[in-house]
C-alpha cells in the first residue's frame, strides 16, 4: 500500500516524497504558494498604483537608505541558503546537521526581522511616516509588513518543528514537514527580492 | 458498515468528522439554509417593488437586503452547495478512499460556516452591510455602518475556508486517482471541479488582498482609497473584479460539470466530444481572468482598454458554444428518460443560452453605456446564475440524492417543483430585460408610477411567488421522501449510470471502496457493464484500510477565527462591552493554539482490519 515504505534499509533518497502523505503535502504546498504569489501580486499592484500618492508625507526617495536594506537582503538570502544546506543534510540522513542548519536559518530570520522593526520605527520617529500618513505609506507598510508577518509566522513554524522533532531523527513523517517549511522560507526570500527591487531600488532611485 | 469507532454519540461524531461524505452533507445543509435566507430577502425586495411608491421596506432595509442577498447567494449558498457535491462525489468518481487532506477539508467547512455566521451577526449590531455585494468604495467606507465591517471580515474568514478546500480538491484529483483513471478519463464533473479549484486559488487570493485593504481602511484608517492623501478609488474595482469575474466561472463550471454527468446518464449515450469539453472548460477558465474590466466600461478606463476587454469577453462565447452543442449532440438520438434531474438538465441548456446572448450584448462597450446599471444587467446575471447554476444544482440534487441519503426524491413532486420553478423563473426575470431597456435602474428601492414600469414589475414579483411555491414543494418533497421515499439500500446503481460513484455500495461505507477499482475506460462502470460482468475489477487484494482520525480542532480553529474577526469589528463599536483586544487575543489563541496543537501531535489515523472489510463485502454480495 501507498502508506507503507520499507525503511529497514535506511531512508529512501527523497524521504519527503516517499509516502503518499508526503507527496500530497508537497503538491498541496506548491498550490498554496501559487495562491500566496497571487495575493502578494495584488499588494504589489496596489503599491505600484499608489507609490506616488504621497499626500503631505515624505516620498520614497527621501526615506529609503539602501545600505540598511542591502544588509537585510543579504541576511535573508543567506538564511535561504542555510535552509538548503539543511535539506541536503536531510537527504543524506544527517539529522544533527540538518537541525543545526535549521537553527542557523531561524537565527538569521530573527536578525532580519529585528532590522525591519528598527527600519519601521526609524521611519515613524525620524520622518513622521506612519501607517496613516498617505496612500503611499499605507501601501508600503501593508506590503512590506505583510512580508514581515510571513517571516514571523515562518520563524514560529520552524521553531515549533525543531522543538517537536528535537529527538526523533529524520522520519518519513517529519521529512515532508521540514521540506515544506524550507519551501516556505524560500518563497519568503523570493518575495523579498521583488520588494527589494520594486519598493526600495525603484523608490530610492525616484522612479 | 464498520461502526466500532463511534462510541462518542452522534453530535460529537458530526462535529469531529473528517469524512468527505459527511462533510458533503453538512455543506448541503448549511448551503440550503443560507439559500433559503437569501431567497426570502429576494421575495421581500420584490414585494417592495410590486407597485410604484411602495413603503413595504424602507430604503435602508432594501439596501441591506440587496447587499446580503447577493453576498449570501454567491458566497454562502451557491459555493457551498457546489462544494457539497464536490465533496461527496469527487473521491467516489475518481475511485479514492478519501481526499488528500481530510483534516483540511473539515477545517474548510467550519471556517466557511464561521465566516458566514460572522456576516449574519451583523443583523444584531445595527443591520447588514448596505453598499451592494460589490462594496464599491467610497460607498463602503461609511463609518456609521457597522454592517460593512461584518461584510469585510465575514467574507475574509469564509474565503479562507473556500481557499483551503480548493487546494484539497486540486491535490486529491492529481494524487488520489485509482489505477487507470488517467486525466483524460476523469468524469467531466471532476474536470470542471478541478479547473474551478484552480480559479478559486487564483481569484480568491486577490479578494483576500482587497478585503484586507478595505479592512485596514475602515478599522485602521489607512489611506488607500482617500484621494486627499494620494489614494485611488478605482483600485478597489480592479481588485474586486479580477476576483469577481472569475467567480462567475467558479460557480458555473461545476454546474456545467453536473449537466455533463446528468445528460449522458439519462440519454443513454456517452458525452459527445469529451476532449473538446475538457479543453473548452480550460479556455473558459483562462478567458475568465482576462475580462474583468468589462464590469468597468463606464468607469472611464479609455476606449483602447474597453475594446480589448469587449473582444476578450465575446470570445468566451466560443468555448461555451462548443459546450452547448456537445450537450445537444449528446441528447441527439439518445434514449432520453425525462425524470426531474433530466428535466432540469435539459431546460438548463436553452435558459443558459439566453443568459449568454445577453452577455454578448452587454460585452459591446458602447452599448453598455445604455445598459449599465439597469435591470437588463440584473436579468442577464440571473439568467446565468439561476438559469445556469441553480438549475444545475437542482439536477445534481435529484441525481445524487439516492447516493447521499439512501432514498430517492419523489418524482411526481419533483415534476411539480420543476414546472412551478420554470414558470416562476422566466416570469420573474424575462420581463426584467424590458424593464432595463425602458430605463429602470437597478438597486433602487422604489420607482414612480405611470412610466410604463408598473405592469412588468407586477409580473416580475408574481413570478417570485411561483418560485417560492416551488421551493416549498421541494421542501415538502425532501420531508416526504425521507419518510416514504423509495429506498435504494443495497441498490448501488439506481439510474443505471456510467461513472464510478455508482459502483460503490449504498449506503457508502466510510472507506468508499473495499478494494480500489481498476479503471479501464472513460465511463468506467458503463464499460464494465458492456465489456465485463457489470462490476469493477479490483486493483488490489482485500487488506487493512487506513483511515484518518476525526478531530475537534477544526471547530476550535474556526471559533477562533470568528472571535478574531468579531474582536476587530468591536474596535469600531461605540462603547463595546469589553476591550476588543481581549476578544482578538482570545480568538488568536484559539486559532493559532489549535494549529500548534495539530502540528505537535502526529496523528497517524487508524486501520479498519481486513476481517471487517471482508465481512462488509460478504454482506453487500447478498444485497445486490
Amino acid at each position: 500500500m501507498a502508506g507503507t515504505v520499507d525503511t529497514t534499509k535506511g531512508l529512501p533518497s527523497h524521504p519527503e516524497r516517499a509516502t503518499l502523505e508526503g507527496k500530497n503535502k508537497f503538491l498541496g504546498f506548491w498550490f498554496f504558494l501559487g495562491g500566496e504569489t497571487i495575493m502578494f501580486a495584488t499588494f504589489f499592484g496596489t503599491y505600484l498604483g499608489l507609490r506616488n500618492g504621497i499626500g503631505d508625507g515624505p516620498s520614497s526617495s527621501e526615506l529609503f537608505t539602501l545600505p540598511l536594506v542591502f544588509l537585510m537582503t543579504m541576511i535573508l538570502l543567506t538564511s535561504s541558503m542555510t535552509s538548503v544546506f539543511a535539506m541536503f543534510a536531510m537527504k543524506k540522513n544527517k539529522f544533527k546537521q540538518m537541525m543545526a542548519w535549521m537553527i542557523v536559518t531561524v537565527v538569521l530570520g530573527m536578525v532580519f526581522l529585528g532590522l525591519e522593526i528598527y527600519e519601521f520605527q526609524h521611519y515613524v520617529h525620524d520622518y513622521e511616516f506612519g501607517f496613516t500618513t498617505s496612500a503611499f505609506s499605507s501601501a508600503f507598510y501593508t506590503l512590506v509588513g505583510l512580508h514581515g508577518a510571513h517571516v514571523l509566522f515562518g520563524l514560529g513554524w520552524i521553531t515549533l518543528l525543531i522543538v517537536r522533532n528535537i529527538r526523533s531523527g529524520i522520519t518519513l513523517t517529519n521529512a515532508p514537514k521540514f521540506y515544506v517549511a524550507s519551501l516556505y522560507w524560500h518563497f519568503i526570500d523570493v518575495v523579498w527580492v521583488f520588494i527589494f527591487t520594486v519598493v526600495y531600488l525603484m523608490g530610492a532611485g525616484g522612479y | 458498515m464498520a461502526s466500532y469507532k463511534k462510541e462518542k454519540g452522534v453530535v460529537w461524531d458530526w462535529l469531529t468528522t473528517v469524512d468527505h461524505k459527511k462533510l458533503g452533507i453538512m455543506y448541503l445543509i448549511a448551503g440550503t439554509l443560507f439559500f433559503l435566507k437569501a431567497g426570502l430577502m429576494a421575495v421581500f425586495m420584490r414585494i417592495q417593488l410590486i407597485m410604484p411608491d411602495n413603503t413595504f421596506l424602507s430604503g435602508q432595509t432594501f439596501n441591506e437586503f440587496i447587499t446580503m442577498h447577493g453576498t449570501i447567494m454567491l458566497f454562502l449558498a451557491a459555493t457551498p452547495l457546489l462544494f457539497a457535491f464536490m465533496n461527496f462525489v469527487i473521491p467516489l468518481q475518481i475511485g479514492a478512499r478519501d481526499v488528500a487532506f481530510p483534516f483540511v477539508n473539515a477545517l474548510g467547512f467550519w471556517i466557511f460556516l464561521s465566516g458566514g455566521l460572522l456576516l449574519s451577526t451583523s443583523w444584531f449590531f445595527g443591520g447588514g452591510p448596505d453598499a451592494g455585494w460589490t462594496a464599491y468604495v467610497p460607498l463602503s467606507l461609511n463609518e456609521n455602518q457597522l454592517g460593512l465591517d461584518f461584510y469585510v471580515l465575514g467574507l475574509q474568514v469564509s474565503g479562507i475556508g473556500t481557499l483551503i478546500s480548493a487546494i484539497n480538491f486540486l491535490v486529491t484529483i492529481i494524487n488520489m486517482r485509482a489505477p487507470g483513471m488517467t486525466m483524460m478519463r476523469l468524469p467531466l464533473f471532476v474536470w470542471t471541479s478541478f479547473v474551478t479549484s484552480t480559479l478559486i486559488l487564483f481569484a480568491f487570493t486577490p479578494l483576500a488582498a482587497g478585503l484586507a485593504l478595505l479592512m485596514l481602511e475602515r478599522i485602521f484608517d489607512a489611506q488607500f482609497f482617500n484621494p486627499a492623501a494620494g489614494g485611488n478609488v478605482v483600485i478597489w474595482q480592479h481588485i474586486f473584479w479580477i476576483f469577481g469575474h472569475p467567480e462567475v466561472y467558479i460557480l458555473v463550471l461545476p454546474a456545467f460539470g453536473i449537466i455533463s454527468e446528468v445528460i449522458p446518464a439519462f440519454s443513454r449515450k456517452r458525452l459527445f466530444g469529451y476532449t473538446a469539453m475538457v479543453f473548452a472548460t480550460m479556455i473558459i477558465a483562462f478567458l475568465g481572468f482576462m475580462v474583468w474590466a468589462h464590469h468597468m466600461f463606464t468607469v472611464g478606463i479609455g476606449p483602447v482598454a474597453n475594446s480589448i476587454f469587449a473582444i476578450a469577453t465575446m470570445t468566451i462565447a466560443v468555448p461555451t458554444g462548443i459546450k452547448i452543442f456537445n450537450w445537444l449532440f449528446t441528447m441527439w438520438g439518445g434514449k432520453i428518460t425525462f425524470n426531474t434531474a433530466m428535466l432540469f438538465a435539459s431546460s438548463f441548456v436553452p435558459t443558459f443560452v439566453l443568459g449568454g446572448v445577453t452577455g454578448v450584448m452587454l460585452a459591446m462597450a458602447p452599448v453598455d453605456y445604455l445598459y449599465h446599471d439597469t435591470y437588463f444587467v440584473v436579468a442577464h446575471f440571473h439568467y446565468i446564475i439561476v438559469g445556469g447554476i441553480v438549475l444545475a444544482l437542482f439536477a445534481g440534487l435529484f441525481y445524487w440524492y439516492p447516493k447521499m441519503f439512501n432514498h430517492k426524491l419523489n418524482e411526481k413532486l419533483g415534476v411539480i417543483f420543476f414546472i412551478l420553478f420554470t414558470i416562476g423563473f422566466h416570469m420573474t426575470f424575462f420581463v426584467q430585460h424590458f424593464l432595463g431597456l425602458m430605463g429602470m435602474p437597478r438597486r433602487v428601492y422604489t420607482y414612480l408610477g405611470g412610466q410604463g414600469l408598473d405592469e412588468f414589475n407586477m409580473i416580475s414579483t408574481i413570478g417570485t411567488f411561483f418560485m417560492s411555491a416551488a421551493v416549498i414543494v421541494l421542501v415538502i418533497n425532501i420531508v416526504y421522501s425521507a419518510i416514504k421515499g423509495e429506498r435504494v439500500i443495497g441498490v448501488n446503481d439506481p439510474w443505471d449510470a456510467r461513472t464510478l460513484e455508482w459502483a460503490t455500495p449504498t449506503p457508502v461505507p466510510e472507506y468508499n471502496f473495499a478494494q480500489t477499482p481498476q479503471v479501464r475506460s472513460l465511463d468506467p462502470l458503463f464499460y464494465e457493464k458492456v465489456h465485463g460482468d457489470g462490476t469493477m475489477k479490483p486493483a488490489e487484494p482485500v487488506d487493512d484500510i487506513h483511515m484518518p482520525n476525526g478531530s475537534i480542532l477544526p471547530v476550535v480553529i474556526s471559533i477562533g477565527l470568528y472571535f478574531l474577526g468579531f474582536g476587530l469589528i468591536m474596535l469600531e463599536m461605540e462603547n463595546p462591552m469589553l476591550s476588543p483586544w481581549i476578544v482578538v487575543a482570545l480568538g488568536g489563541l484559539l486559532t493559532f493554539g489549535g494549529m500548534a496543537l495539530r502540528s505537535l501531535n502526529d496523528d497517524h489515523g487508524y486501520h479498519i482490519p481486513k476481517s471487517v472489510v471482508k465481512a462488509d463485502l460478504k454482506k453487500q454480495g447478498g444485497g445486490k
